[in-house]
């Protein structure tokens, strides 16, 4: 048996911890926080030259070509130094909706300027509130031509171009959906920066008015491709989640040493350890799940759905407990705008609803589950 | 990443996979696959003889012990070898439940600290199950604070006499021999004054009596000393360090990996799938398949944490502290497993027997047993602590009797 990353993997993932310790301290999350700029510029461009866009985009489209063992560790990396840049819309969402259901063109067009920075791609899926489903879709596309709102689209108002997924027919099946790729530069496309709990990432509103789209993929598959694509996201997003939690609970290990309270380190007290050793098994049992995610990504198995679904939810609960029980080891000092515990809290809340939320993604377990029982 | 065998592993996945088929004793293979939680309990037959049988047979083909050395009535397996024949035993691993203690703990500290004629002379037939070891360290004044102990060993010549009182001995009452550790000078500090021995079961003086347990079985026994004499040769590293052989013994608990933890999982899994309540099937309703979701992540993920730990043993590296967390996840699963699973059944979740019962009762057992599987082996307590101290290199706790004489430490609060 040989569940673990292998050498070079892990070797990748050293590089990039250094890379962004370097390149994205606390400090420059913080630009993006206080609403000076809208993500890092320079950060995403460093990004590129290091080769992590397209970690797992074939060579014959300008990525690296290695795989999505590699982007998983790409993955840690950014959700342990919370990078404040579209790379998750744009490379767990936009770029594998094209490598799934992308036409040749859409590939050779779209791929090289992401793997190079040079385009930022997302997902307008969500309506309003509610989790993903074939329902929720109310975006119509008749003729070629969008008409609708989608929010909260992530990295909405700087994206290039959009995966929009619309409703092309009224039958109340899973193939009344489709999906369009929508280059924003056309300017027919109305984005409205939106305020949320966590603005180190974007979030926008866009409004379709008879917009030009072309097709991604074959009309009525888009339900299907939307299904693979969030299983496949999830996966992604659960290794950022793990990263995050991982950093939050040194974190409040280090405080622990740190601070002297009743002439003893706190982390002494067996309510703060019992605190810390509870973080501590929550980011285990998520990254564990997240391995077998990590597998099931990577060789296309059949059990990704359920993977994807227990990777998620382990770690979106991980990340949420390290990330509150930070603040609590550090006192009233973790409630400070100073402090960057906060930083993390924003993010773990603010990724858990990033795919839908956790009572989705439990749903989809079980159901899950018992489809394999049964089968 | 990939699941696979080395072609050596797949090679010895096979060979053991062909003994078990040709030897296992299949016809206790259905009653213990139902069995999930505790003590495993047969129809017809003393668990402990089929136990003894199976792994004698286990023993003269070289499947016992696999880990420890041939001489001493292992194989010299790998550790990764271990874990594969753990897994290729599956439920007939159950039946090596009265071994455990003595091949995970007893074992490996006699290996350790005793002679060469001790460890010819004992270890084959604790091996091959021929004489069952039992451990005597907790006492009704030292549980979590096993070094609190106070049953004294006193030198009289060659020999040590050993008056005192231990607890929660698991299988006292079958044992042949036991790996005791007593307080040999009451005038140092506490962790400076013990001393560690092993004896026969069978010597003058010592009563073993059954506790009945909340759950109205009797696995544990207290076990009496009355003027016990052991021979110093019988004394395992030196006088006054049997604080630091006990770690070693308790070292040895490792063995976990790969052994499968009972978690309640799949039978709540099931059991959900198929009842019907008021409000249809159980694992239709939302709040259920919430709990269900929670449950899963836990099951799978310290499934996976052992996946982890066994790939390292592959690649001959000492598994990381990942496989820390089983008992202390698996523990309280149970006993919450078992509550809502009552709770599903409404007013009949109360009754026992298996009749009545929609899962035969089992629920009901999980539920009465579970308190244990957070004491036993470390509470939840001391393996938060362990985790926040080994993995996590936080403090140890402020010690008030850490130097004080033993004698003089306070017995009673308030």
């Amino acid at each position: 048996m040989n569940f673990d990353f292998s050498d070079e993997q892990k070797q990748l993932r050293d590089e990039a911890r250094k890379f962004l310790a370097e390149k994205c301290p606390p400090k420059a999350v913080r630009v993006v926080l206080d609403g000076k700029e809208p993500y890092d510029r320079e950060l995403w461009k460093g990004l590129a030259d290091m080769g992590f866009l397209g970690v797992a985009i074939p060579e014959e489209f300008g990525g690296a070509g290695a795989g999505h063992l590699e982007l998983c560790v790409i993955a840690e990396e950014m959700g342990r130094a919370l990078a404040p840049v579209p790379f998750s819309s744009t490379v767990y969402l936009a770029a594998e909706a094209i490598l799934l259901a992308g036409s040749d063109a859409q590939k050779q067009k779209w791929l090289p300027l992401i793997a190079s920075g040079d385009a930022i791609g997302t997902l307008a899926l969500f309506e309003g509130k509610g989790n993903p489903s074939p329902e929720g879709i109310k975006l119509s596309a008749t003729g070629g031509s969008l008409n609708g709102v989608k929010k909260p689209v992530p990295d909405g108002a700087i994206a290039d171009f959009a995966i929009v997924a619309a409703r092309t027919g009224s039958t109340g099946r899973d193939s009344d959906v489709s999906l369009f790729l929508v280059d924003m530069k056309a300017g027919d496309v109305e984005a409205r920066t939106l305020t949320s709990v966590d603005p180190s990432r974007g979030q926008a509103e866009l409004a379709f008015r008879n917009c030009k789209a072309e097709p991604l993929g074959a009309a009525g598959e888009g339900w299907s491709t939307l299904s693979q694509l969030l299983d496949r996201a999830a996966v992604l997003i659960a290794f950022e989640q793990v990263g995050g939690a991982d950093r939050a609970l040194e974190m409040g290990r280090d405080y622990a040493l740190d601070r002297i309270a009743f002439g003893r380190p706190i982390g002494s007290f067996q309510a703060v350890k019992h605190m810390l050793a509870d973080m501590y098994v929550a980011a285990t049992l998520a990254r564990s799940n997240c391995y077998y995610g990590a597998w099931a990504l990577s060789t296309n198995a059949s059990e990704l759905p359920e993977a994807a679904a227990a990777a998620r939810i382990s770690a979106t609960q991980a990340f949420q407990h390290c990330a509150k029980n930070n603040i609590q080891v550090h006192g009233g000092m973790g409630f400070t705008w100073e402090f960057d515990c906060h930083l993390y809290y924003r993010r773990a809340n603010a990724t858990a609803l990033s795919l839908g939320s956790l009572s989705y993604w439990e749903d989809a377990l079980i159901d899950r589950m018992r489809k394999k029982n049964a089968a | 990443m990939n699941f696979d065998d080395t072609p050596q592993e797949a090679a010895f996945r096979a060979e053991a996979r062909n003994w078990i088929d040709a030897n296992a004793p299949k016809q206790f293979e259905a009653e213990l696959s139902k069995s999930s939680l505790g003590r495993i309990r047969l129809q017809k037959e003393e668990i402990v003889d089929v136990g003894k049988a199976w792994q004698k047979k286990k023993a003269e083909a070289g499947w016992a012990c696999l880990h420890w050395p041939k001489e001493y009535g292992g194989r010299g397996a790998a550790p990764i070898e271990r874990v594969i024949w753990q897994q290729e035993e599956g439920v007939y691993g159950k039946l090596t439940q009265p071994f455990q203690i003595g091949e995970g703990m007893c074992g490996p500290t006699v290996m350790a600290y005793g002679t060469e004629e001790h460890k010819r002379r004992y270890l084959p037939k604790l091996a091959s199950g021929e004489q069952i070891w039992c451990q005597l360290f907790s006492e009704p004044a030292g549980g979590s604070d096993v070094a609190g102990l106070r049953t004294r060993a006193e030198k009289k010549g060659e020999n040590w006499v050993i008056n005192g009182q231990k607890i929660w001995t698991s299988g006292a009452h079958y044992s042949d021999y036991g790996l005791l550790i007593a307080r040999t000078d009451p005038n140092v500090p506490k962790h400076k004054g013990l001393t560690m021995f092993f004896l026969d079961m069978k010597s003058p003086g010592v009563e073993v009596r059954p506790i009945k347990q909340a759950n109205s079985m009797q696995e544990f026994n207290e076990v009496y000393f009355t003027d016990v004499v052991i021979p110093d040769s019988q004394r395992l590293g030196a006088v006054g360090d049997g604080w630091n052989v006990s770690l070693t013994t308790l070292m040895n608990e490792r063995m976990s990996i790969g052994a499968r933890l009972a978690t309640g999982f799949p039978e709540m899994f099931e059991f959900c799938s198929n009842l019907m309540t008021d409000r249809g099937l159980a694992i239709d309703d939302r709040a259920t398949r919430s709990k269900l979701a929670n449950w899963a992540v836990k099951a799978s993920g310290l499934k996976y944490a052992s996946y982890r730990a066994i790939s390292a043993l592959s690649k001959s590296k000492r598994p990381g502290p990942e496989n820390s967390i089983g008992k202390l996840v698996a523990g309280s699963m149970l006993q919450d497993i078992a509550m809502y699973a009552m709770d599903l059944e409404g007013a009949a979740g109360v009754l026992t027997g298996a009749a009545e019962e929609e899962a035969g009762g089992q629920f009901q057992q999980m539920l009465l047993t579970s308190p244990s599987m957070r004491i036993a082996g470390g509470t939840d307590e001391i393996l938060r602590n362990i985790i926040a101290e080994r993995v996590l290199g936080l403090p140890g706790d402020i010690r008030v009797d850490k130097d004080v004489p033993f004698n003089k430490i306070p017995t009673k609060g308030r």
